[in-house]
């Protein structure tokens, strides 16, 4: 089903840059970029563990919330135009995804489509009994320390687990956890039959997917800052597309009547971002080196890239988990006008006060003013933004407990400023959360094993 | 000057450390940027916030700095009780930073 227009160039369009992402730019991509592939790249840290939750509630459940409406948007014009899609929208249920997208495509009349899912990232039953010893990363915990409160065990599989899916005939491949850019980097190595221990190559199109995966982000989005960095049309903001030819050099670029900019301070922001050391990005594949990567704008709006390379990958796959760790109760409050801080500081003392009557042992608490120090603290730099008056200011408390009776209870005490607090307090909004937080640890790749599954609608759809 | 006359930033986050980028516009003065913007000096503007240490990569042919500020989100985005757990808001707290 690859478009065969171009054999030498492949064409690869991002389609989303998290879970929440708009809509629009994908469907403009998918009826104008020309593209052989369009990515959806959905899935933040702790989404897989959240997913897993609403799993355990329904068993079919568990994917991405929006794949369904963002899958009926670009069906029609990626099938019109052969255009293959990739993404990690099934989160906690890649099966139960791929039946999903099964049931969209029938309902628009398509009725051809077949859909691989790519399973085997769920780790969790192999933590049940195993490696309970080993440490988690950047923690001085074990395993067996969060063992009995896991909620999830995710691998990060590479572009190598989803080869057998891209030589099928589906036309959309599904899958759970997958590195990011490993998403963009298995169509590169399937079309151009890149070999699996070619470090420098799969360094190259580790950063043709790391460009890609936060979309807007290098179109433009995150970006503007009035009078210094301008954006143009940033309301009508592209997704990126990149060409890549069989060496792995790229151009990033987007559709000419797209909004935004694609600029060598664009592609450096997201070249560099979440990056630690850039000679060592590691990646289930390969281990990436960005540093001598080279950017030249060779045209408005086309940015190259080239100079990326990679070292042989590790023995080891990241593995994240996902655990719960109790409850957030949090309450907003707004004070304006004349001697609103003055206000707003007396309400948070008096929340203190009236929390540690309450006898809930230790706790982790945060009391902010927004609009004074909700974002950097009291921290000295910040000093001169904090000794001016505002005009209105938010009270936020937000604390940490065991239980979801002892969160409603602290929300419920900043809500109660209203009738116990000081004057003119208005807008009062109360939230209670379970926390699930994520850490990882370094599993043994030989265990993880993965597995394709086509779909398709005459055993799917129902 | 303040560096945000000379450079543009990009955070984002890793666990509980925070990656920021700190990219000259022109490529002429990234030697300056070399010399005025160290770990030491990071570490200083972000007192308070950023327990550290700090890593610094320099990546002269971008013109381009990547700082690693560890110990940065209050446990890691995940956990953290702030506002901004992401820390997010560091990269244009950075640009008001005086230089030389």
């Amino acid at each position: 089903m690859t478009r065969l227009l171009n054999p030498n160039i492949l064409r690869l369009g991002a389609g989303a840059g998290y879970a929440g992402d708009r809509i629009p730019p994908a469907v403009a991509l998918a009826e104008k970029g020309q593209l052989d592939f369009l990515i959806f790249e959905c899935l933040a840290e702790r989404t897989i563990a959240l997913a897993q939750l609403e799993k355990l509630k329904n068993p079919h459940s568990g994917f991405d919330p929006l794949l369904r409406a963002r899958m009926k948007a670009v069906l029609p014009a990626c099938m019109a135009n052969g255009t293959r899609i990739i993404t990690n929208m099934g989160a906690a249920n890649p099966l139960q995804a791929g039946r999903e997208v099964l049931e969209v495509a029938q309902a628009l009349g398509i009725d051809q489509l077949k859909v691989a899912v790519v399973l085997g990232d769920d780790v969790l039953s192999l933590l049940q009994t195993d490696y309970l010893s080993e440490p988690l990363i950047d923690s001085k915990q074990t395993v067996a320390d969060i063992q009995p409160l896991l909620v999830s065990a995710n691998a990060y599989l590479g572009a190598e687990a989803l080869l057998p899916a891209l030589q099928t005939e589906a036309q959309v491949i599904i899958c759970g956890r997958v590195a990011d850019p490993a998403l963009f980097l298995a169509p590169l190595m399937h079309h151009f039959q890149w070999q699996a221990d070619d470090w420098p190559l799969l360094g190259k199109g580790v950063m043709v997917g790391h460009l890609l995966e936060c979309a807007a982000q290098i179109t433009g989005g995150y970006f503007a800052d009035p009078g210094y960095k301008d954006v143009p049309n940033l309301a009508r903001l592209g997704f990126p597309l990149a060409e890549v030819n069989a060496q792995g050099d790229v151009v990033i670029t987007k559709l000419a009547d797209a909004g935004g900019c694609v600029t060598v301070q664009t592609c450096t922001e997201q070249l560099l971002y979440e990056i630690e050391n850039p000679a060592q990005y590691f990646q289930p594949d390969v281990v990436a080196d960005f540093s001598q990567v080279q950017l030249i704008q060779a045209a408005p709006d086309r940015v190259q890239a080239t100079g990326a390379s990679g070292s042989p990958r590790t023995d080891t796959l990241k593995v994240t988990l996902g655990y719960r760790d109790g409850f957030v109760g949090e309450g907003q409050i707004s004070y304006a006008g004349p001697n609103a801080r003055a206000r707003g500081q007396l309400a948070l003392e008096l929340v203190k006060a009236r929390l540690a009557d309450a006898g809930l042992g230790d706790f982790e608490a945060r009391y902010d003013l927004i609009g004074v120090n909700a974002i950097f603290g009291n921290a000295p730099a910040c000093q001169n933004m904090a000794d001016t008056e505002p005009t209105e200011v938010r009270l936020r408390v937000a604390v940490r407990v065991q239980t979801q009776a002892q969160a409603i209870d602290i929300a419920n005490e900043v809500e109660a400023l209203y009738t116990n607090g000081p004057a003119g307090g208005g807008g009062a909004s109360k939230s209670v959360r379970e926390v699930i937080a994520a850490t990882a640890m370094l599993m043994p790749r030989a265990v993880i094993q993965t597995q394709t599954v086509l779909l398709d609608n005459s055993i799917g759809g129902s | 000057m303040l560096l945000r006359n000379i450079a543009h930033t990009r955070t984002g986050d890793k666990g509980n450390r925070s990656t920021l980028s700190v990219i000259a516009y022109n490529p002429k003065d990234f030697e300056r940027l070399e010399k005025c913007v160290t770990p030491e000096i990071v570490l200083a503007h972000f007192e308070g916030i950023v327990m550290g240490p700090i890593d610094r990569y320099s990546l002269p042919q971008l013109g381009a700095l990547n700082f690693v500020m560890h110990n940065a989100l209050g446990g890691g985005v995940t956990r953290s009780l702030a506002l901004d757990a992401h820390g997010k808001c560091l990269s244009a707290k950075l640009l008001d930073l005086v230089i030389e």
